[in-house]
């Protein structure tokens, strides 16, 4: 496959909104949510309070799929631009 | 080293069925100890043999993985799969902070804390999104030797960077011996500073001969000790309250009951009388957030610098040079976080469950609230005030255990949970065996990430770029000889506590290191001379700032203290280097080629295996 200039822009400007969607998403649950985890303790889940579960636990499985999730797209980005590594 | 176990097929090929054989050995040898103790065997000698026998068999693994390889010694010659770097990057990461003092931080700290927890995990996805991919595909040995390639190949730009890099590993490092020294002189019954020494001595075992390649291959042995270490007691604990198998999930109702008692006991009504050095009394309340702006914006900065400072910290990044492939690269990094994930999810658990058996009244453990010679005739607590890491004073005199009354140290909360829950003996060994995993998996990377950058970079490409690989080699070891002895002096000293020079380490390098590698991958334009002043100004501010508000008892503005202080030095470095680019030339077309193929994962890497 041959990589060529436009190829590799596109694959670029793709790349670089999966950054910006995944840094959006990452921004919201380290800063965001626990912005008002007073009023979020308020409510709960699984019987915690849900601001603490946020901290200890919540916003901890949102980051390990959210990686998982990143890696994945990623790699389709780079097959469909004919940039990905020969196996 | 496949041929020394006897068996078909490359090492790499055979990675699931050697490290399943250990896990299986290591179970086995954890049996061998309960059965003797129930045989009578003592104690102390069971902790001997849990921590003496561990360090045995990391010290084996180093000298199986020797070599006289450049890629080998630097980068474990790129061939390290995404699931087991993840693990070796797990052990890399989880410090003998993260082992020993996490769960104390929040049994004391309560939701404040947390920032710790959200800090050090959502780091990983500043890694995998904005550095590692990249990095991998620059082919390069360490960080310096990216920022010196990028920033035009001079001399001066990659000094600034070996500085920043070593400031903030040794700062972490002096951290992880002092905590081997800690957890070995109570194991093996010596004094602090030969503890030190010890702990030194393992770690150098390790690293020393096979360099990244051994450290790779012990820091995943460490892991699993140390991940079955974290989970057992509090698994067991769990089940003894009826919170079932997986308490991660269901210790909610732990948290509400934490509430009830906190009221009960009036926990942060009643003060302590009088301070005592070294240990405090539970004031702040489990679950309840700050309700006000400052104590939202206090939990915000101490992430943002946590996270900052994962993603600019060399040990770590150095360690997603090892995987065969860029794709591999970002697997691993999700992989990384996934197996610290186990660990930093339970930690809030654990404290929780410590917690409620000092505070339940109606639990046999519980000793708040009952008669101070009851609880003065406790073993763990007779053990632990012996070595005044613990304190029972009977301020107001009524004879009655008050919460005011009741002073430990954070550090032993994990440390003393097997004994404060009246769990068998082989637990603690088992919890200390743990420990020293993680402090010296830690420190092994770190001091091998500063020998690195002084070998690598001060050295062969500074110093003398015609020595031969055996030279660079001998070099490397004389030098994680000699950094290793002088963060051993320096622990020996006692300067800090544990968590606080472990998140300037932090703060040190997200001051100086993070925008020059974000912005050298995705700003074309960034040029030499911007880095050196993002990495020079960033550096030089948040170090100021430290001093002013550590040492020089300056007031913290807007609550920004010496946990912190890369809030200061993240913007400063940024700005510099923003500006000093756009007033000064941009990189050549060369560069800017160079910049444009390392954001493709195809082809070959910038700089060749061997440079």
């Amino acid at each position: 496959m041959n990589t060529t200039g436009s190829n590799r822009e596109v694959h670029w400007e793709r790349t670089r909104r999966l950054m910006i969607t995944t840094l959006i998403l990452w921004f919201i649950f380290s800063f965001g949510v626990h912005w008002f985890a007073n009023t979020l303790n308020n409510f709960s889940f699984l019987d915690f309070p849900l601001g603490y579960y946020m901290a200890a636990q919540g916003s901890l499985i949102v980051f390990v799929v959210l990686i998982f999730w990143f890696s994945w797209k990623q790699h389709r980005i780079d097959v469909e631009c004919g940039v990905a590594e020969d196996e | 080293m496949a041929q020394s176990f006897g068996m078909k097929g490359s090492f790499i090929e055979n990675l699931p069925k050697i490290y399943g054989l250990y896990t299986g050995g290591f179970v086995v040898f954890i049996g061998l100890m309960a059965v003797l103790e129930q045989m009578g065997v003592t104690a102390d000698t069971i902790g001997i043999l849990f921590v003496a026998f561990t360090v045995v068999i990391y010290a084996a693994i180093g000298w199986l993985s020797r070599t006289m390889q450049v890629d080998a010694y630097y980068v474990a010659g790129r061939q390290v799969p995404a699931v087991f770097n993840g693990m070796a990057t797990a052990a890399d990461w989880m410090s003998g902070a993260s082992f020993v003092a996490m769960a104390g931080g929040i049994y004391f700290g309560g939701y404040g804390y947390l920032a710790f927890v959200v800090g050090w995990t959502g780091g990983y996805v500043l890694v995998a999104s904005l550095m590692a991919p990249y990095l991998r595909k620059f082919g390069c040995y360490t960080v310096p030797d990216f920022i010196g390639t990028r920033y035009g190949g001079g001399k001066f730009v990659r000094f600034c960077a070996i500085v920043v890099l070593v400031v903030a590993s040794f700062t972490y490092v002096t951290a992880q011996i002092n905590a081997t020294g800690t957890i070995a002189s109570r194991a093996l019954q010596i004094p602090f500073e030969v503890g030190v020494w010890f702990g030194l001595l393992g770690i150098l075992l390790c690293s020393m001969l096979g360099g990244m390649r051994a450290v790779t291959w012990t820091q995943v042995a460490q892991y699993i000790v140390l991940i079955i270490a974290y989970l057992a007691p509090v698994i067991w604990m769990s089940n003894a309250q009826g919170f079932g198998v997986i308490p991660q999930f269901a210790y909610g109702d732990a948290v509400s009951r934490l509430t009830d008692l906190e009221a009960m006991h009036q926990v942060g009504t009643l003060k302590p009388v009088e301070a005592i050095a070294g240990v405090s009394a539970l004031t702040v309340p489990h679950s309840v957030a700050g309700a006000d702006w400052l104590s939202n914006w206090k939990f915000a900065t101490l992430v943002l610098c946590m996270m900052a400072g994962t993603a600019s910290l060399p040990h770590i990044l150095m360690r997603y040079f090892t995987t065969p492939s860029v794709r591999a690269a970002r697997q691993s990094v999700a992989w990384s976080l996934f197996f610290i994930f186990l660990l930093y999810f339970t930690a809030p658990a654990l404290a929780t469950f410590t917690k409620l058996q000092v505070l339940d009244p109606n639990l046999a453990t519980g000793i708040i609230g009952k008669s101070i010679d009851d609880v003065m005739a406790l073993e763990w607590i007779q053990k632990w005030q012996n070595v005044e890491f613990l304190k029972v004073v009977d301020s107001n005199g009524d004879g009655i255990l008050q919460i005011n009354e009741f002073f430990m140290r954070g550090d032993i909360v994990v440390l003393a949970t097997p004994e404060i829950a009246g769990l068998p003996y082989v637990i603690s060994g088992l919890v200390a065996a743990g420990g020293m995993a993680a402090a010296m998996s830690t420190a092994d990377g770190l001091l091998l990430a500063i020998a690195n950058a002084l070998s690598h970079d001060l050295f062969y490409k500074i110093i003398n770029p015609k020595a031969d690989t055996r030279t660079r080699l001998i070099v490397a070891r004389i030098l994680l000889l000699a950094i290793g002895a002088a963060g051993a002096f320096v622990a020996s000293l006692r300067l800090t506590s544990i968590l606080g020079a472990v998140a300037w380490a932090f703060d040190f390098a997200c001051s100086g290191l993070f925008f020059p590698i974000v912005l050298g991958i995705w700003w074309k334009r960034a040029n030499t001379a911007g880095a050196v002043a993002g990495m020079i100004a960033g550096f030089g501010a948040g170090t100021w700032y430290l001093y002013m508000v550590h040492f020089a008892g300056m007031t913290p503005w807007i609550g920004i203290d010496h946990l912190r202080f890369g809030i200061i030095g993240m913007p400063v470095s940024l700005i510099a280097m923003v500006v000093v680019t756009l007033m000064t030339k941009e990189p050549d077309a060369e560069t800017q080629a160079m910049v444009d193929e390392i954001r493709v994962p195809r082809g070959e890497t910038i700089l060749g295996s061997s440079h």
